[in-house]
């Protein structure tokens, strides 16, 4: 089910002038027969409205930062902003030296009022201080949230003055909640200080085995990165590190060996994948290792890559085996599937990556749309020179790396390069909407009241998006996945992933809950009218 | 209680206009706390014969909520109470933050008592952020008086405090009492100050001229009043403690553009100067 423009106008006429105009920007239904579709996406969410959006510290410190698990994630400020990231964000890791994991632990400054008036510097330090001597961590990161940039604490003065104290990095970032329009921000921020202070700090100057890869942008969600490294490192691929879910300090200061990056979210990692190719002439791949037909597509690309014999065939192996182990599995649940319809709105990259998944279950993705994506995820980077810089995007700095002159390696000869790019996506990212059918529906940062009344309108099946909709979505008697957490399930990535998916999604359309749950529409009558002397008016 | 808030540009001379028109008041029976409201704490200076020793956020810092009036409330000068807010060192933390910190533990110590004619605040130059703004309001100081001279800085400044007043009379009782000049000897002071008064739609409530024995009394620690209590500058701030006790005339000031401001700097300062 599609709906009409008239349709999709009558909902924004709600809207007063200026917002509906606002708005009308960021919605787009599809239509092939446009030359380019523009959408607008990562502007201002209009104050009022409620939008899904977090902040720039929760995309610093909650998406990218955080998973690392050899480091102390030190959130500087009141005691709210550490609390509520204290392990909600279900990003995995498993550390071979059990004293090396601190992911179970939040460590907060705790500000007070006195701390605000005569500044945090002394008690940051203090914590560090103790950080250092309780945890012994490899390495520490200090998040600055909104009040610290407010009363202006010095925290890169800060981390020096440590650093030298006690003779471990110690990362400042200054990604104050209010920085950016969302947490596209804060991603942002964060890829700058890794790439600038991280990555390259190891020794490694050679990759220790052949097939040598990074996967950026994933975080290891519900297992999904434990999932992804069990294909691949039976395929023959040596991870050197993942950003950053289950990821290591130790191990990301060696990233530059690589021989490919593959990027999963390419939102929230994509400045890094850039600049590792400037700087060390690693190309990224963009590759999606959610749905059977994305990681087959997936494994194949890194075997063009890499151009070996035994690693294609062994490729082959693996998908033909897992293939035949799981399709009679998710066969079953099809039938439970087939023929129904989701809403998609997630994140900067599941928003897209979940649709192919859908599909194979027999689900229609009829809407679908990202909270804090950029046009580019929306259109493809071909749009990235159109993109103008605005006044919030200008507040987070750029970094401009340079080739580095001892590591800088190309990996294949530029006319090899220049055909496979034309064979895989590689250093490209063509963006959700090619992938979207006609008359589908796209919309960017979507609000509690746009998603009210589409789904009046286009009455999903299921609702997959996060946990801020998901209770009211419910109580309309529809089912709701949880694709940033995945609601305490997972992993959804890779072979089993699907497995799992598959049967999280059919638990959810066949529980009896929603027999019970009489959605406002099935009460109402679908026209209104009543009948006079001369008929219908 | 009045509650009277003293604003105006930094270097003005508010804490000495303050502290003089309180040892006046006070002088003439009136029972008075002053509240310095300056990171630097020297509002309350002349009235204790000596910078106060511990101010509220001091006090707040080193010994936490637990805190007795009588370590941070100190009689001064014919016994009025002086209490300085206080706060951090230049160049760090949040100063409009200790501001809005200290006055809301002078309220639940209970340092507003009935038996206080005036609540005095003395707050730093311009009103750079909500902090500074706190005495103004709700509840707090319902009437203000802005110091300045015949510079065109002080008048800027005095506009954009105003600017704030007329902001927070939107929603409170806060009013503009008089504009108080505090002489610079410049030319045709009084008139300009008369006409930017009026403008505003206030009025200018004293003319302190200047005078040299002000500065031998600071160095001394002290207030004119007290210091020389029979000198003819003792008796120009008991003029200017009984106009501010006897006024009547409370306004939303009508806050001017910077063109309009300079307009009059030509009218009434410059121009008859260069003639």
């Amino acid at each position: 089910m599609a709906i009409t423009k008239e349709q999709l106008d009558a909902i924004l006429e709600k809207y007063p002038a200026k917002v509906a105009k606002s708005r009308k920007k960021h919605i787009l239904i599809k239509d092939a027969s446009q030359e380019s579709q523009i959408i607008e996406a990562n502007t201002r969410t209009v104050p009022g409205i409620m939008t899904n959006r977090g902040c720039a510290y929760a995309g610093c410190k909650g998406v990218v930062v955080g998973p690392l698990k050899d480091m102390i994630h030190i959130v500087h400020g009141p005691v709210g902003c550490g609390y509520y990231a204290w392990g909600t964000r279900r990003n995995k890791a498993k550390s071979e030296d059990p004293t090396k994991n601190f992911l179970n632990y939040c460590v907060s400054t705790d500000m007070q009022e006195s701390d605000i008036v005569f500044g945090g510097e002394k008690k940051l330090a203090k914590v560090i201080d103790e950080v250092v001597e309780t945890f012994h961590p490899n390495a520490i990161s200090i998040s600055a949230t909104c009040p610290v940039g407010l009363i202006g604490d010095d925290i890169n003065a800060v981390a020096r003055a440590a650093q030298k104290r006690h003779g471990i990095p110690i990362l400042a970032f200054n990604c104050e909640g209010y920085k950016g329009v969302s947490q596209s921000a804060g991603h942002h921020i964060a890829n700058n200080i890794l790439l600038d202070k991280v990555i390259g700090a190891g020794e490694q100057e050679a990759a220790p085995a052949k097939f040598a890869i990074n996967i950026l942008g994933e975080y290891n969600i519900g297992g999904d990165g434990w999932e992804i490294k069990r294909t691949l490192e039976e395929i023959g691929y040596h991870i050197v590190t993942v950003m950053t879910g289950d990821g290591s300090y130790e191990e990301l200061k060696n990233a530059h060996v690589a021989e490919l990056n593959l990027v999963q979210c390419h939102r929230s990692i994509n400045y890094i994948a850039e600049m590792l190719e400037i700087k060390y002439g690693t190309p990224w791949l963009k590759v999606n290792f959610i749905g059977i037909q994305s990681m087959i597509e997936t494994l194949r690309n890194m075997a063009i890559y890499f151009n070996d014999e035994a690693l294609t065939k062994k490729t082959e192996e693996v998908i033909a085996r897992e293939l035949a182990r799981i399709e009679p599995v998710i066969e079953q649940y099809k039938k439970v599937c087939n023929g129904k319809t989701a809403f998609c709105f997630v994140g900067g990259s599941r928003g897209h990556h979940y649709q192919g998944l859908f599909a194979e279950l027999g689900i229609d993705t009829v809407l679908a749309g990202y909270e804090f994506a950029h046009r580019d995820d929306y259109e493809g980077r071909q749009v990235l020179p159109d993109i103008k810089p605005d006044a919030d995007s200008k507040n987070i700095p750029e970094l401009h790396v340079e080739a580095d002159e001892g590591r800088f390696r190309l990996k294949m000869s530029p006319e090899r390069l220049e055909a496979l790019k034309k064979e895989i996506p590689l250093s490209n990212y063509a963006g959700m909407n090619i992938d979207m059918a006609e008359g589908k529906i796209i919309v960017d940062d979507i609000n509690q009241y746009e998603t009210d009344e589409l789904i009046k309108l286009l009455k999903p099946d299921i609702f997959a998006s996060g946990i801020k909709d998901k209770y009211v979505v419910q109580k309309m008697g529809i089912p709701a996945k949880q694709l940033h957490s995945y609601d305490y399930s997972g992993p959804y990535a890779g072979f089993n992933g699907a497995v799992n998916f598959a049967r999280d999604v059919s638990m959810g359309f066949s529980s009896p809950t929603w027999n019970y749950i009489v959605p406002p529409w099935k009460n109402q009558p679908l026209l209104i009218g009543t009948v006079t002397e001369e008929g219908v008016a | 209680m009045r509650q009277i808030a003293i604003y105006g540009k930094g270097g003005i001379g508010k804490s000495t206009t303050t502290q003089n028109t309180v040892a006046a008041l006070s002088d003439a029976g009136n029972k008075i706390m002053v509240v310095g409201c300056d990171p630097k704490a020297d509002s309350t200076r002349l009235l204790l014969h000596g910078l106060c020793q511990k101010t509220v956020l001091d006090t707040l810092r080193d010994e936490g909520d637990d805190i007795d009036l009588e370590e941070i409330l100190k009689p001064g000068f014919q016994g009025t109470m002086c209490v300085e807010s206080g706060g951090p060192e230049p160049g760090v933390g949040c100063a409009g933050r200790g501001i809005i910190t200290s006055i809301n533990l002078l309220e639940s110590l209970g340092a507003y008592t009935d038996d206080l004619d005036f609540v005095f605040y003395d707050v730093l130059g311009d009103v750079v952020c909500g902090g500074f703004a706190m005495p103004i309001r709700e509840g707090k100081a319902e009437e203000i008086y802005i110091v300045a001279s015949g510079e065109l800085m002080a008048l800027y400044a005095a506009n954009n405090i105003a600017k704030g007043i007329y902001k927070y009379a939107q929603t409170g009782k806060v009013r503009l009492g008089g504009i108080i000049c505090n002489s610079r000897m410049v030319a045709n002071e009084l008139e300009l100050l008369k006409a930017f008064a009026e403008e505003l739609g206030s009025q200018l409530i004293y003319f302190v001229p200047r005078d040299n024995l002000v500065q031998r009394a600071e160095i001394n620690k002290k207030t004119v009043i007290d210091f020389e209590p029979e000198s003819n500058q003792a008796q120009e701030y008991r003029n200017l403690a009984h106009n501010i006790q006897e006024n009547k005339m409370f306004v939303i000031p009508k806050p001017m553009t910077q063109d309009r401001l300079e307009e009059l700097m030509m009218q009434h300062g410059f121009l008859d100067a260069i003639a």
